[in-house]
């Protein structure tokens, strides 16, 4: 697994940097709604691997045949991603403290508090519902793909075989299910509980509560508590999630910097009208300016050199 | 008293071989897009999950975007700061922005898996203000406009007094005179608004382009990656203005077999030093800043890019343009702008959009599909080709008797 590499540094630049960029405003969206909302809690050191919920996911959402059946254990050979057949895939890794037994990781999007995707969408096509799961709206995108490069965790997939609606994939948490009240497909046919669905705040509270009791099965961490400003899927593991092919990643949101920036360059229009008022002087000012080597000619615009300003506003 | 001439449309034969090479090349270019926007981006791009943006971001989107900044960059030395001399480079650079834009949005277009909806950039509803992509598409938007109004006086000096449609269209000659002159009147009013509104939009997408990659800071090489892309994005810009005229002017003058005004182009060349060499000096002290320039000898691919962007693309010609025997020979000047117009500025472009860029899952790197750079091929030579038809038909090019 080569997943994690020149981390520290890039990290100090991105801390650096948000200091120079200036205060991060305290932002609106994603984190008010995650309060109430929903959220899912995988377990890894319950996972025995059957891939029930890759299976279950493929037929709720009516995926595409999957490139090898569910029952195949030779996946597990390499490590798999999220593509555009499929929204979550199972991988196993090794137990660093069980010599020679796997352990086994569930990935799927995380349905950030903040998410990346969310802010960098140009048309809003991805949204944060205020149940928790981030949603693609196929009629409003444009196939820009910045959401794909925007994501930190490198979920969304894309049809790029489609010449008309082609879409992006990832998770939806059973968006439809949840809103009626139901859990999601993956979570429900978990034969050993593995994968936990409910309110986000509840779901934290049993996940501390379990690595409290079990201190000898957990690690104290809880993936996704702080991870980019907190994810609404979060994990708990017998094991570092380094060795598991999750990413360190800091607890700042990434689009704190980049709305930072944004907003700090277009506050009220403020910066754009001033330059504007600042040239339209400028040019006020200096329109005397080598007036004498052009007075024979450049009485028009037509006369050769080009949309001819200074005639405009003389007179 | 004239020490520059006037422009005039060019009377050189416009259908010689090259003319014919460029079109041949422009069929194939349309032809590929055609195949891709029935049948999906992955039938002819190398793009996939991992790598989801490439060649034709890189190249046709933001070098496209940041190789026009001639436009608003001599709009701003003649018609703000009234230097006068300047007037014969406003409208070749101004074309070159008018067409280099109109190829951004086709480049968009066709990089867009729903290109068919990229009208939804109009509609309010969907306006996201925290997306960086939408500054810059709806700049991008309304600065190619400003430059089709900036364009029209062109026109309206072209056929005023000169309108010969031709059969039962003569009848109409009259009022579309009449309509040119209003035209012409009311632009003459009216024109500085647009080259104001020209640099303003220009300076905001310009560093709004990037603004795109700083969300993904756990993808884009740290030797690239900074909170001041931004600001770097908008100075290499401001930077590349003056050598993209020059280049442009001395490769346009040569194919149409004028004399170059040396004069000119000299004086323009003065003010480079300073213009890249505030670039220089922002990109240095944010790779000491962040500490990012312990990567630059890593021998990686990344860091001989980057080495390649900075030695030959930047220090280089901010020396060669500070050398006065430089300015005022041809040769030497051509050289020292193409190298900041080619390895400074388009090649950053590709760095930070294309080779800067490696997703944490994977072992490979995205090189692009033959019929991606296909594409981008005959999108530039269709480029050049309007370009050869409209200085046949409008007074762009100054010729210096």
């Amino acid at each position: 697994m080569t997943v994690s590499r020149r981390n520290f540094l890039k990290l100090m630049g991105l801390a650096a940097g948000t200091l120079a960029v200036g205060r991060v405003q305290a932002h609106t969206g994603g984190s008010d709604t995650a309060e109430g909302g929903f959220g899912m809690l995988t377990d890894i050191s319950l996972c025995i691997g059957c891939r029930s919920c890759e299976q279950a996911c493929h037929d709720i959402n009516a995926m595409p045949e999957p490139d090898e059946p569910f029952t195949d254990p030779g996946v597990f050979k390499k490590y798999r991603r999220m593509t555009e057949k499929t929204y979550t895939v199972v991988n196993k890794f090794n137990s660093v403290y069980k010599e020679g037994l796997p352990v086994y990781t569930k990935i799927q999007c995380m349905h950030c508090q903040d998410p990346a995707c969310v802010s960098a969408c140009l048309v809003g096509a991805l949204q944060k519902t205020k149940e928790g799961p981030v949603l693609w709206d196929s009629w409003k995108c444009m196939g820009c793909r910045y959401c794909m490069i925007a994501c930190p965790f490198e979920v969304p997939a894309y049809e790029y075989h489609k010449g008309i609606e082609p879409r992006v994939m990832k998770c939806t948490m059973c968006y439809p299910l949840v809103k009626q009240g139901g859990i999601p497909a993956c979570a429900s046919v978990c034969p050993v509980e593995a994968i936990k669905f409910g309110p986000k705040k509840e779901l934290l509270g049993y996940a501390r509560e379990r690595i409290k009791q079990h201190p000898d099965r957990y690690i104290n961490h809880i993936y996704g508590e702080h991870e980019v400003g907190g994810t609404d899927w979060i994990y708990i593991a017998p094991q570092d999630f380094a060795t598991m092919g999750f990413l360190s990643l800091s607890p700042e949101a990434p689009p704190r910097l980049t709305e930072a920036i944004q907003h700090g360059v277009f506050k009220y229009f403020i910066p754009p009208v001033l330059l504007f008022g600042v040239l339209g002087l400028t040019m006020f000012l200096t329109k005397n300016n080598g007036g004498e080597q052009n007075d024979s000619h450049h009485t028009s615009l037509g006369d050769g050199g080009g949309p001819h300003v200074k005639g405009a506003v003389k007179k | 008293m004239s020490t520059h001439g006037h422009a005039r449309p060019i009377s050189k034969k416009l259908l010689t071989p090259g003319f014919y090479a460029m079109a041949v090349l422009s069929i194939i270019g349309i032809t590929i897009a055609l195949y891709r926007f029935a049948f999906g981006m992955g039938t002819v791009t190398n793009l996939d999950n991992n790598y989801p943006w490439g060649l034709w971001i890189g190249v046709d989107v933001a070098s496209g975007v940041a190789l026009a900044a001639g436009g608003f960059t001599t709009a701003f030395l003649a018609h703000i700061l009234h230097r006068h001399k300047y007037e014969t480079i406003v409208r070749p650079a101004l074309l070159t922005a008018m067409l280099g834009y109109t190829f951004v949005g086709l480049g968009v277009f066709t990089d867009l898996g729903k290109y068919y909806n990229i009208w939804h950039l109009m509609l309010p509803s969907m306006w996201q203000f925290n997306s960086a992509l939408f500054e810059v598409g709806m700049c991008v938007m309304m600065y190619l406009t400003v430059l089709y109004i900036e364009f029209l006086p062109l026109v309206t000096e072209r056929f005023i007094g000169r309108v010969d449609l031709p059969g039962i269209l003569a009848t109409i000659n009259k009022p579309v005179d009449a309509c040119l002159r209003i035209a012409q009147r009311t632009l003459d009013k009216l024109i500085f608004v647009f080259v104001i509104l020209g640099v303003v939009l220009s300076c905001a997408h310009q560093s709004s382009l990037g603004t795109l990659l700083t969300i993904a800071p756990y993808k884009v090489h740290p030797l690239w990656w900074s909170p001041f892309l931004p600001l770097m994005f908008l100075l290499s810009a401001i930077a590349v203005g003056y050598p993209m005229v020059i280049f442009e002017s001395m490769w346009a003058h040569k194919s149409f077999g004028l004399k170059n005004d040396m004069q000119t182009l000299s004086a323009l060349a003065r003010i480079i030093p300073f213009t890249i060499g505030l670039y220089l000096a922002v990109k240095i002290g944010d790779l000491i800043y962040r500490g990012a320039y312990i990567h630059i000898f890593d021998n990686s691919k990344q860091s001989n890019m980057f080495l390649v962007e900075i030695v030959f693309g930047v220090i280089t010609p901010f020396l060669m343009f500070a050398f006065a025997r430089v300015r005022k020979d041809a040769r030497l000047l051509f050289t020292a702008a193409a190298l900041y117009v080619l390895c400074g500025v388009l090649l950053n472009r590709v760095n930070v959009f294309v080779v800067s860029y490696q997703p944490q899952f994977t072992g490979y790197s995205y090189v692009p599909h033959p019929l991606e750079v296909l594409l981008t091929i005959g999108y530039i030579a269709l480029l050049m080709l309007l370009y050869r038809v409209i200085v046949t038909i409008f007074p762009v090019i100054t010729h210096h008797e």
